[in-house]
């Protein structure tokens, strides 16, 4: 067995200095480089509050990461640079006396990666937990909410190969037009009426599955104003890569002007929709192709955490 | 049952503690059972199951109405590997055991033909597992290249929505497939008892059946096409599966055929490490890529048979009309989510455990120096496969379930980081003022490192809850799982074969056109992955066939990529067939310097390895000593009991084959 010493070796070059005084330099110059002229144009942009945390997120993530991969590729480059032996088949030992372990490096090294991970997870469940949710979508019963009572509602049907909006407190109106008005938190009710889709408006930085017999609730708040698209971001079947369209973020008295203009022009066609309800299930006479709302319990005040909404707060927006 | 115990004796009785002789099977050839006989037992089976299924359910409404009768189908496929398995004579030795009859004789045979035969030599099976796992590996290659085509251009197809969505779900479901074996199934095999020195594998037949079974799983997804194809990806995810068409039954079937390949191998290869070392093997000196496979067969033997009991359901919902996975009806399409990623979850570490013990293993040759931390890297392959088994549900971060666990299941998700993380320290550290030879293993190996890094990080993005809603499903994902599965484990696996190639056929592949290899597939895995994750943060979701126009440029190039990477397999081909077959260059007895116990052994390997049991004195990693002793005498008995090196195992009991070893046992 080999001792288990490390030597700091004579009169060997200083490669721990040279490694380590390069890995910080570089890690500096490239988070610097990084975070002024890539950081403030990252996905998802800031359209939604939403966006906002996911983009900060993304950014600290790569400002962490560019300092690993800088050493660990650094290191590996100076390795194979300096201790490199060309010399076909020479299986003689290295000069110096290589450790087979070293307490200090290994504490070192475990101290370093376990502070990290956990002040990633620490970072990232603070970052989920404030800005309600981050964008993802929170099943039926919301944890994380808006501090706002004034939520806009708004229901994400999606199915074979399609998504559908419902405005509840809009009379229930049904479009394949998403809207929504600036600086309104908007609650998504996503649900799907066959199999698994997925919701992902990619400039809101909202993403929330859409199950059948589901409701799943995502958070987000416009801050621009601005089109953006939605697009299925579950496989869903042979046209999945074609279920796709745009959004439109208004003002609120646009909004408010679209959704008034909007109630009115489908009203016929409102009356024939199953009444509103956070999902539908297929008519059990099957052929048709109708859909029943499935929980009847259904009522306009809906209650996100502490906050509530009654249609009177919610159509506070309509004010502009 | 009288019958077969005397003969043993009288075979042990006859012949000491000589080695068999390789011997011909005594089977008049006429009767032999080789792949003809396979594929004929599988096309039979294959048309018995599927009139059976006609026969007992085509008067049921469901089949009437919906134009397919899926009990049929699945019938089919399961009759077709049954006959597939009793072709190849699978099923010879234990019907005579039930029945009470002495088995016919099976003595290890010699010549090409074995490789084509159920055969019992863990050696014969690994190369098997080796041709069938490229076999694997090139198909759902060209699947993989026919994806880029379709993506050359976002909005001109080449192919319908239909087949390009089949295409998909094929590549990723045969990859899935082949990656869960491709170490474990050819290496692990091969090198388990060269490296632990045994005589055999501890269970010669429950390996044999698992290769047949792999390949067996191969045949089954790949009539998918013929049908029709199924569109659920690899995931398979329920609703959808519970709507497609008959293609959705390969893949059900499929996935519970290799499952049962896979949970043989890893039983096989986890009982070899734990009871068949040699004296002296003891646990700190057992070679780390013996760790890793002890690892990786753990998390096949446990997570696997979830994923069939999945596909179970799965099956019964599409052919009784159970509602297992229908909302509807009272069930839960999460439930297939969950136990599909249950499964799922640790499967992707089967993925990276066996390409981290292959690099560790190999980096002490060709720096000459002691593996560093080799504790610390058998412990860190342990936690990343504990705690894979507490992560799965960050696959469903936005699926709308339980919001309060999503922090438990990042911090789980983040913590396997550091066990991972061992993986470099042990890497790094054996690095340190080395001696680096760049031969073709060692590049493969730092390539590993290269992608892994970029694999290991990208998976540290996905894990942040928020930003994952903006990374899921999106092409980023799919770039980070390509470098730690094809950028990890396929370029470790070539390593492996780059490195113990000269052991398993006795021959050198070409230096010169590994070294291009290398550099080709380095190269251009990196000019098709890492465009995507450029892609995918801007917003491509996976398995589409349109995307948006600003995005075509940097899918163009992953494509070019893609197809060059492709092209460089064929040099690996070439390499393969030139340096073997066709100009053999006889390879020294230790090519690299190893000091490992496989490359003690002749080459080629004897039936039965070692001689005698060898006794094992130290760890296989002192390089670091001017004229280093050999980690193993062969010589047997010889050596003092002195320095631990015996007394740590019991010795195995029967090293040869049931019924007709003639070797000794107490060697």
């Amino acid at each position: 067995m080999a001792s288990g010493q490390r030597t700091s070796g004579g009169r060997v070059a200083p490669h721990g200095k040279r490694i380590v005084g390069g890995w910080i330099t570089l890690s500096v110059v490239f988070d610097l480089l990084f975070g002024f002229l890539v950081g403030p144009h990252l996905p998802p942009g800031r359209m939604t509050s939403s966006a906002g945390s996911q983009q900060f997120d993304i950014k600290v993530l790569f400002l962490a990461a560019i300092p690993v991969v800088v050493g660990v590729i650094g290191y590996i480059v100076y390795a194979v640079v300096v201790w490199r032996d060309g010399r076909p088949a020479s299986f003689e030992p290295p000069a110096q006396v290589t450790a087979r372990q070293s307490t200090r490096v290994q504490a070192a090294w475990i101290g370093i990666t376990t502070c990290l991970t956990l002040g990633l997870f620490t970072f990232g469940t603070i970052e989920l937990i404030l800005p309600a949710g981050a964008g993802g979508g929170e099943g039926p019963a919301p944890i994380w909410t808006p501090a706002s009572k004034t939520v806009l509602p708004i229901q994400v049907i999606a199915q074979q190969w399609k998504f559908t909006y419902r405005y509840p407190t809009y009379g229930g109106f049904e479009t394949d037009q998403l809207v929504i008005p600036e600086h309104t938190p908007v609650a998504f009710h996503v649900t799907s009426l066959d199999v698994i889709h997925d919701f992902w408006a990619y400039q809101l930085g909202v993403k929330a599955d859409a199950n059948p017999q589901s409701d799943n609730v995502a958070f987000t708040t416009a801050e621009q104003l601005g089109r953006f698209v939605v697009r299925c971001d579950e496989l869903c079947g042979i046209w999945h890569g074609a279920m796709y369209n745009y959004g439109q973020v208004m003002t609120k008295s646009g909004f408010n002007t679209w959704a008034l203009t909007t109630e009115h022009k489908l009203a016929a066609n409102t009356k024939l929709l199953p009444p509103f309800a956070w999902f539908y299930s297929p008519s059990a006479n099957g052929a048709g192709g109708s859909y029943y709302g499935t929980n009847a319990t259904y009522s306009k005040v809906q209650v996100y955490g502490a906050a509530t909404v009654s249609p009177a707060q919610a159509s506070k927006p309509r004010a502009g | 049952m009288a019958i077969g115990i005397s003969k043993t004796l009288d075979d042990v009785g006859r012949s000491g503690n000589e080695p068999p002789a390789p011997q011909t099977s005594s089977r008049p050839a006429w009767m032999s059972q080789h792949l003809g006989t396979a594929v004929i037992g599988a096309v039979a089976g294959y048309a018995f199951g599927h009139w059976i299924g006609n026969v007992i359910a085509a008067g049921y409404p469901n089949p009437q109405s919906n134009g397919e009768n899926d009990i049929a189908i699945v019938l089919a496929l399961v009759f077709g590997v049954v006959g597939w398995l009793a072709g190849i004579g699978a099923f010879n030795y234990p019907l005579a055991k039930i029945i009470g009859r002495a088995p016919a004789p099976e003595a290890p045979e010699v010549g090409w033909t074995r490789f084509f035969k159920y055969n019992l030599d863990h050696k014969v099976v690994g190369f098997q597992y080796m041709i069938g796992v490229l076999l694997f590996f090139f198909t759902g290659g060209l699947w993989a290249m026919a994806i880029r085509t379709e993506l050359l251009n976002p909005t001109n197809h080449y192919f319908g929505p239909g087949t390009y969505i089949a295409i998909v779900s094929e590549h990723g479901s045969m990859m899935m497939m082949m990656a869960t074996s491709v170490i474990i199934g050819p290496l692990g095999n091969y090198l388990t008892p060269l490296l632990i020195g045994s005589r055999k594998m501890a269970f010669p037949r429950v390996e044999a059946f698992s290769f047949w079974m792999f390949m067996a799983g191969y045949l089954v997804i790949l009539t998918a096409i013929p049908l029709g194809g199924f569109p659920t990806g690899w995931t398979g995810y329920a609703p959808l599966q519970t709507q497609a068409t008959a293609g959705m039954d390969s893949y059900l079937v499929g996935f519970i055929v290799i499952g049962t390949g896979m949970i043989c191998a890893g039983f096989n290869v986890a009982v070899t490490i734990i009871n068949y070392r040699a004296p002296g093997m003891t646990w700190n000196r057992v070679p780390i890529f013996a760790w890793s496979l002890l690892a990786v067969s753990s998390l096949l033997t446990l997570a696997t048979p979830l994923l069939a009991t999945a596909c179970y359901f799965g099956i019964l919902d599409r052919t009784v009309l159970t509602s297992i996975y229908v909302d509807e009806h009272g069930g839960s399409n999460f439930l297939w989510e969950n136990l599909f990623w249950f499964f799922g979850h640790p499967e992707v570490y089967i993925m990276a455990i066996p390409g981290f013990g292959i690099v560790a293993e190999l980096l002490p040759v060709f720096t000459r120096r002691p593996l560093f931390a080799y504790r610390v890297g058998a412990a860190g392959m342990f936690g990343v496969a504990l705690l894979s088994f507490f992560v799965w549900q960050h696959h469903l971060f936005d699926s709308g379930i339980n919001p309060d666990m999503r922090p438990l299941f990042m911090l789980t998700t983040e913590l396997i980081s550091i066990p991972t993380g061992f993986i470099y320290l042990v890497g790094l550290g054996t690095l340190w003022r080395s001696k680096i030879r760049l031969e073709v293993p060692m590049l493969f190996c730092l390539a590993l490192y290269f992608n892994f890094l970029f694999g290991g990080i990208s998976g540290v993005f996905v894990s942040d809850v928020p930003a994952d809603v903006t990374l899921h499903g999106s092409f980023f994902v799919m770039a980070h799982f390509h470098y730690t599965i094809m950028g990890g484990l396929m370029f470790a696996f070539f390593a492996g074969i780059y490195y113990w190639i000269p052991k398993i056929s006795g021959k050198m592949l070409n230096k010169r056109l590994g070294q291009i290899h290398f550099w080709c597939m380095f190269v251009f895995f990196n000019l098709t992955f890492f465009p995507l994750f450029f892609v995918g943060i801007l917003g491509m979701p996976r398995r589409v066939f349109e995307y948006a126009h600003n995005l075509q440029v940097w899918n163009d190039v992953s494509s070019v990529g893609a197809f060059l990477l492709g092209a460089s397999f064929l040099i690996f081909i070439a390499n393969f067939v030139w340096s073997i077959y066709i100009a053999p260059k006889k390879a020294p007895a230790n090519p690299w310097g190893s000091l490992g116990l496989e490359w003690q052994t002749p080459t080629p390997v004897p039936f039965f390895n070692f001689e005698r049991i060898p006794v094992i004195l130290s760890d296989p990693y002192h390089y670091d000593e001017q004229d280093p002793l050999p980690v193993a005498d062969l010589g047997g008995g010889l050596v003092p009991v002195a320095a631990g090196a015996v007394g740590s195992v019991d010795m195995p009991g029967e090293p040869g084959i049931e019924g007709t070893d003639p070797g000794g046992s107490n060697g």
